[in-house]
């Protein structure tokens, strides 16, 4: 089964729930950037041109279609008992890899807990986002070294470190700029609001993109604001984009100019990226109880990724075997991240009060004494 | 040797703590050309610029989150609340981020922050503005809570905090800001995570912490007065507790109060009580008697006499440790 079939499958429709929710439709115009339709054709937009090579185009697929099988096989895992919960990216691969791409080296990104693709883009080895759903740790990778922070679960606490960081910057005159990630129901959280403020007010060289993914967990857009996101940020006195979130070549664009926007001193800039998370909030969700699967069939019609195939194989980018040699990469991918986590040992208990710290206290020295001593008194019993 | 308000004390403690260190960055509402609205940040604005002492939005929870991101950059933000009451809008920010970052990153994210808070009452003062919430943080893994109670604790105190890699809530007694004593700029400080005996005693361990200090030290020499031998400690470390001393203490003198502002059910404490009570129970010739503030909101000021624990609260329960 597909990862899409899989959606439409836990998408069926409740009787009687009345009148489907249906995405607003976004503007076609100057104000929806978008570079490829949902039918795979490369369109131009006045302010934001994109010059990618062939070969940047298929690994933009490459990421894509990578990041789908890594989530697929994630959420077989959790369904097989071996990740305590997963939250899928299905959908939003585009507006992940896209905004991801658009980071430089020294730029960091601040993701929420659903930047799988964001953290693929920058090298974080998937497992050690797996170590995080399987409940052996926090996330493993290392937030310096990947330039991307650790998933923050707190709604929108996040644009508010991002938002700091971009002050460092500032003050050590680094050419780089924070990418701070968030959701359409953050927006409504007192903290992102803070964010938004201080980043106009002090010009702070940060990116807040906005995955309107529709839903906050079951409850709709429209619940949290009456106006399109985007337009929120003139009220913060910085420029708002709202951009074709399945379309990994405007998103790409978009982040590109707004990061550069940035690192140059000219200040905060909010994406809005529509889009449509395809998939439950996570694997503890059940989206039938809120959504009817209609809505889902229309979005599947602009999935980020058929788009891009679609055009790679028009335009003669990519042929029958590149396509295959993808599906083949995305197989031995699936089964490292299977192998590795099924491999994963579970962390000694001692490690519970080893990081608390930088300088350890007393009293957890003593606790973790007496933790090590009542397991001790265990042992040779059976 | 100087003598020094407290405040002043603090000043100076911040001060020198800039003057060592590039990477320490002050934020806060009113800091920089107002100097804080107690004044403990004059002149630094001037003399360090707006970079360095940042005069933040009116956002709380902004001065800790910016504070989080700051830190990853490898800066050591002193944030300063304005007032007790006004910490709870970050209290988010402090609570699930500040306190649990290192964790989560294994190491990875230290975070140097200092968190002032002007706490207690005492000032008559309006709502928000004379409380005590030092077991919120006391009860948060991954925070360290101290409480100054004299200028010279507040000068090297401060400096000891920031340089500290953990995340330190630093809690200033407001109501003995103006209070003077020598400081000797020069001396070796104690170390930050140490309690103190002010006054030795045989009878009776009476334990206090910022304001309440100096309190403690007045009911002691009241007491004196009636045959009665006080001895007094200044916890100086909240989270974690240094209680070796008061162990040591309390094996001799068998009674134990504790005092505090803060609402005593759940305040410190109940849980200095608990582990004199686990460490010290043979030695015991008393239960620990708490001295604290009602269980109540903090009241209006024309009542807060009522509320605070004051001299002769605090002999009272000397009595009836006594009388067991």
């Amino acid at each position: 089964m597909t990862a899409l079939e899989h959606a439409t499958e836990v998408v069926d429709p409740v009787p009687g729930t009345g009148a489907p929710h249906l995405p607003e439709q976004p503007d076609s115009g100057p104000e929806f950037v978008q570079l490829l339709t949902p039918e795979g054709e490369r369109v131009e937009h006045p302010d934001y041109a994109i010059d990618v090579t062939d070969e940047e185009l298929r690994s933009l697929y490459r990421d894509l279609a990578l990041v789908r099988r890594w989530d697929v096989e994630a959420t077989a895992l959790q369904r097989q008992g071996e990740l305590g919960i997963w939250a899928s990216l299905l959908g939003q691969e585009a507006a992940q890899v896209g905004a991801g791409r658009a980071l430089a080296p020294d730029d960091m990104a601040f993701p929420t807990y659903r930047e799988h693709g964001v953290a693929w883009t920058r090298g974080v080895d998937p497992l050690h986002v797996m170590s995080l759903f399987r409940g052996n740790d926090m996330g493993g990778w290392d937030p310096v070294a990947t330039g991307v922070n650790l998933y923050t679960v707190v709604i929108g606490a996040q644009t508010l470190h991002a938002t700091g960081y971009a002050m460092g910057l500032q003050r050590d005159g680094a050419d780089a700029a924070a990418l701070a990630f968030l959701g359409d129901g953050a927006t409504s959280q007192g903290e992102v609001n803070e964010a938004l403020i201080w980043a106009a007010s002090l010009s702070a060289p940060v990116v807040f993109f906005c995955q309107n993914n529709q839903y906050a967990i079951s409850v709709p857009i429209e619940r949290q604001s009456r106006v399109p996101l985007y337009q929120r940020a003139s009220g913060f006195g910085f420029p708002g984009v709202r951009v074709d979130g399945n379309d990994v070549l405007a998103v790409l664009a978009v982040t590109r100019a707004a990061l550069a926007r940035a690192r140059e001193g000219s200040g905060p800039t909010f994406i809005e990226a529509f889009t449509y998370r395809m998939g439950a909030h996570t694997t503890s969700d059940d989206p039938t109880r809120y959504r009817m699967a209609s809505e889902l069939e229309e979005w599947k019609l602009r999935d980020p990724i058929a788009r891009l195939k679609a055009h790679l194989a028009r335009a003669g980018i990519a042929d029958a075997a590149f396509f295959d040699a993808v599906d083949a990469e995305g197989d031995e991918l699936a089964v490292r991240i299977r192998t590795g986590t099924l491999e994963m040992t579970d962390p000694a208990g001692t490690e519970i009060f080893d990081h608390v710290y930088a300088e350890q206290t007393p009293d957890l020295e003593r606790q973790r004494a007496e933790f090590v001593a009542y397991h001790a008194s265990f042992e040779g019993e059976k | 040797m100087t003598t020094l308000t407290l405040g002043k004390a603090l000043n100076m403690g911040l001060r020198k703590a800039m003057e060592d260190d590039p990477k320490v960055v002050l934020m806060g509402e009113d800091i920089g050309k107002l100097g804080g609205v107690f004044r403990i940040t004059d002149g630094l604005q001037k003399d360090f610029g707006e970079d360095r002492v940042v005069d933040t939005p009116l956002a709380e929870a902004g001065i800790l989150g910016t504070a989080v991101g700051l830190a990853m950059r490898g800066y050591r933000p002193v944030c300063e609340i304005q007032f007790d009451g006004f910490v709870f809008p970050a209290y988010n920010q402090i609570v699930t981020q500040v306190a649990k970052i290192h964790a989560r990153s294994r190491g990875r994210l230290p975070m140097p922050i200092v968190i002032r808070i002007p706490f207690g009452g005492g000032i008559g003062a309006v709502e928000h503005h004379s409380e005590s919430p030092e077991a919120y943080f006391a009860h948060t893994a991954g925070l360290k809570v101290v409480a100054v109670a004299t200028p010279a604790d507040a000068y090297f105190g401060i400096q000891q905090a920031i340089a500290s890699p953990d995340p330190i809530v630093f809690l200033e007694p407001k109501r003995r800001y103006w209070e003077k004593a020598d400081v000797d700029t020069d001396a070796t400080p104690d170390p930050l995570f140490r309690s103190r005996v002010l006054r030795a005693g045989d009878d009776l361990t009476l334990l206090a912490y910022g304001p309440m200090v100096k309190t403690a030290l007045q009911a002691a020499t009241a007491a004196e007065d009636e045959g009665r031998s006080i001895e007094v400690v200044d916890l100086r470390t909240l989270s974690p507790l240094d209680l070796d001393a008061v162990y040591e203490s309390v094996r001799r003198t068998g009674r134990c109060v504790v005092v505090h502002e803060a609402p005593t059910t759940l305040g410190l404490g109940a849980e200095i009580a608990a582990r004199v009570t686990e460490t010290c129970f043979h030695s015991l010739e008393a239960p620990v008697l708490r001295v604290g503030g009602y269980d109540t909101p903090y009241p209006p000021s024309k009542l807060e006499e009522d509320y605070l624990p004051d001299l002769d609260r605090v002999l009272d329960a000397v009595d009836r440790s006594m009388g067991f």
